[in-house]
């Protein structure tokens, strides 16, 4: 079952601005970007071309997993406003 | 609005377990504890296995069993040791009257409780983020929300693993990966009867499986299956470093142990209903932050109240919040909101079972870091191992099968690994029994 079937499974209303922002020129020097790997959502990916880091906070499950792997300490994390986010159903 | 018209005796941030069972026991007292929720309801945000536990909820809600949305009771717990592809299980059938746990949909639990606790004269808050706590002369006095500030005489933060709060007061550093869990989990729907077949249980009865290895072998992480009344709950925990420069993705690793033989079958044709993913703070004793300060407790998963030996972690959520509403109760008595006063709540943890068992697996994941690559590899396959050869009939002879079984388990670890390992042990099981 690939990500994006197991993320449709999930009741989520978007904010318009991203909760989660990454220091982007950290994120350039950044050597290992363990974010990519450890958002269980897939949220970041990192775009060659525009040597950036892409945020798709709209799939966040509000873990923070990525808050405590960013080697740089310079993910500015917060929780979505309080009407938006994820909702679990069953959890 | 001023501090004196926007003033209340209590505030608790975070409607999990923790802060539920503070606002409900403070709120028995003849208290209006305020318990501020981010989520649309109480448990809309809320992750875990999981099974909460019969004797700590009683604590706290004495005939929950009659009122409850509770899925089922386990009676079972089965303990398997998966290899690439073959696994060993050990199972324990308790009489069902003594069960100890309920496996719930958190979603349906927390908000029994938030309602029970606004029955009893809380008041719920919620589609509320807390931003920050309001300091005043190194005393806590209040939180400010999006919207508003409000003041409280106590804040009790509940604000689960995450707390940004417990961060921003300096109760914790910031969480190293090493002393956290990834946990990744499915419901999978499946009509009830074919539950009760796979797994062998009645109606209302539930099993829990424990999973060792399999797509975690040499990595320090383990499984779970809960049974809920016409689902299953399937997923894994893994420690956060784990995952660090790796390349490995935890979704991967659940998908990869839902294949594993010994499990397949028993989610078959069963549907996934929800995907969640959740932290488990797994730093043990001696990453505990401070509990206690002028005009606030930490409470729950935000305080790191978590026996990862034994996953458990909502009756410790519950527990700790009763004691720290219980304290509150006792400054609100006394008038006196200082750091000596709330440092009851440590001294009654401390008392408590809690603190003791956090204290006796003090050693644990120091000796489980060490040694993850030897103890979740080496020995779970060695295990099957054994039970391959015990079980083989292949027409050689059995003595020769003991010989190269043990022959190949000394080669392979070495004298020098199997006597480090052995001492490891050895340790820390002195540090669990002794001292």
């Amino acid at each position: 079952m690939n990500l994006d079937k197991k993320l449709s499974t999930l009741k989520y209303t978007p904010d318009e601005n991203s909760h989660l922002k990454p220091t982007q020129e950290d994120c350039v020097s950044c050597k290992t970007r363990s974010c990519i790997n450890a958002c269980p959502a897939g949220v970041y990916e990192w775009l060659e071309n525009e040597n950036k880091l892409l945020v798709k906070y709209e799939n966040c499950l509000e873990c923070g997993a990525c808050r405590i792997i960013c080697a740089k300490h310079s993910l500015n994390w917060e929780y979505p406003k309080g009407t938006k986010g994820v909702t679990f159903k069953k959890g | 609005m001023s501090e004196e018209t926007n003033k209340t005796d209590i505030i608790i941030v975070g409607g999990g377990p923790a802060g539920l069972a503070a606002a409900v026991t403070i709120a028995r007292a003849g208290y209006k504890p305020i318990v501020i929720e981010r989520g649309t309801f109480a448990g809309s945000k809320n992750v875990f296995g999981g099974a909460i536990y019969t004797d700590a909820t009683k604590e706290i809600f004495p005939d929950f069993e009659q009122t409850a949305p509770l899925e089922r009771k386990n009676i079972e717990h089965k303990f398997a040791i998966l290899g690439e592809n073959d696994s060993t299980v050990i199972s324990y059938r308790n009489n069902p009257k003594d069960a100890v746990s309920y496996s719930v949909i958190r979603a349906k639990f927390d908000r029994w409780m938030a309602e029970e606790a606004e029955k009893a004269g809380a008041v719920i808050v919620e589609e509320t983020v807390v931003k920050e706590l309001l300091i005043d002369d190194e005393k806590v006095v209040g939180i400010r929300t999006e919207l508003e500030d409000y003041y409280a005489n106590i804040v009790i933060i509940a604000d689960g693993v995450n707390s940004l709060l417990s961060k921003q007061i300096g109760f914790r550093e910031d969480i190293k990966p090493k002393d956290v869990a990834l946990s990744v989990k499915e419901v999978i729907k499946l009509d009830k009867n074919i539950i009760n077949d796979r797994f062998l249980i009645n109606d209302d009865e539930g099993c829990i499986y424990e999973l060792f290895g399999g797509s975690m072998l040499a990595k320090l992480g383990l499984g779970f299956i809960y049974t809920n009344k016409d689902s299953i709950s399937i997923g894994l925990g893994i420690t956060l470093d784990e995952l660090d420069g790796t390349g490995i993705k935890p979704y991967e690793l659940l998908d990869k142990i839902k294949s594993h033989p010994t499990l397949a079958p028993l989610i078959k044709d069963g549907e996934t209903i929800e995907y969640s993913a959740h932290l488990i703070p797994e730093g043990g004793y001696k990453k505990l932050p401070k509990l206690s300060g002028s005009g606030v407790m930490v409470v729950g998963d935000a305080a790191m109240l978590v026996n990862n030996m034994h996953w458990e972690g909502t009756n410790l959520a519950m527990l700790s919040g009763k004691i720290a509403g219980e304290t509150a109760i006792f400054a609100l008595s006394q008038n006196d909101f200082s750091k000596e006063t709330l440092s009851k709540y440590d001294k009654e943890l401390k008392k408590s079972f809690i603190m003791k068992d956090l204290y006796t697996y003090r050693n644990l994941m120091d000796v489980m870091h060490d040694k993850k690559s030897v103890f979740m590899d080496f020995y779970f396959k060695k295990i099957n191992t054994f039970f391959e050869m015990f079980t083989s009939v292949n027409g050689i002879p059995k003595r020769k099968l003991y010989r190269t079984f043990i022959k190949d388990f000394i080669k392979e670890r070495g004298l020098c690994g199997l006597f480090s390992d052995g001492w490891s042990v050895l340790k820390l099981i002195w540090s669990i029994l002794v001292k």
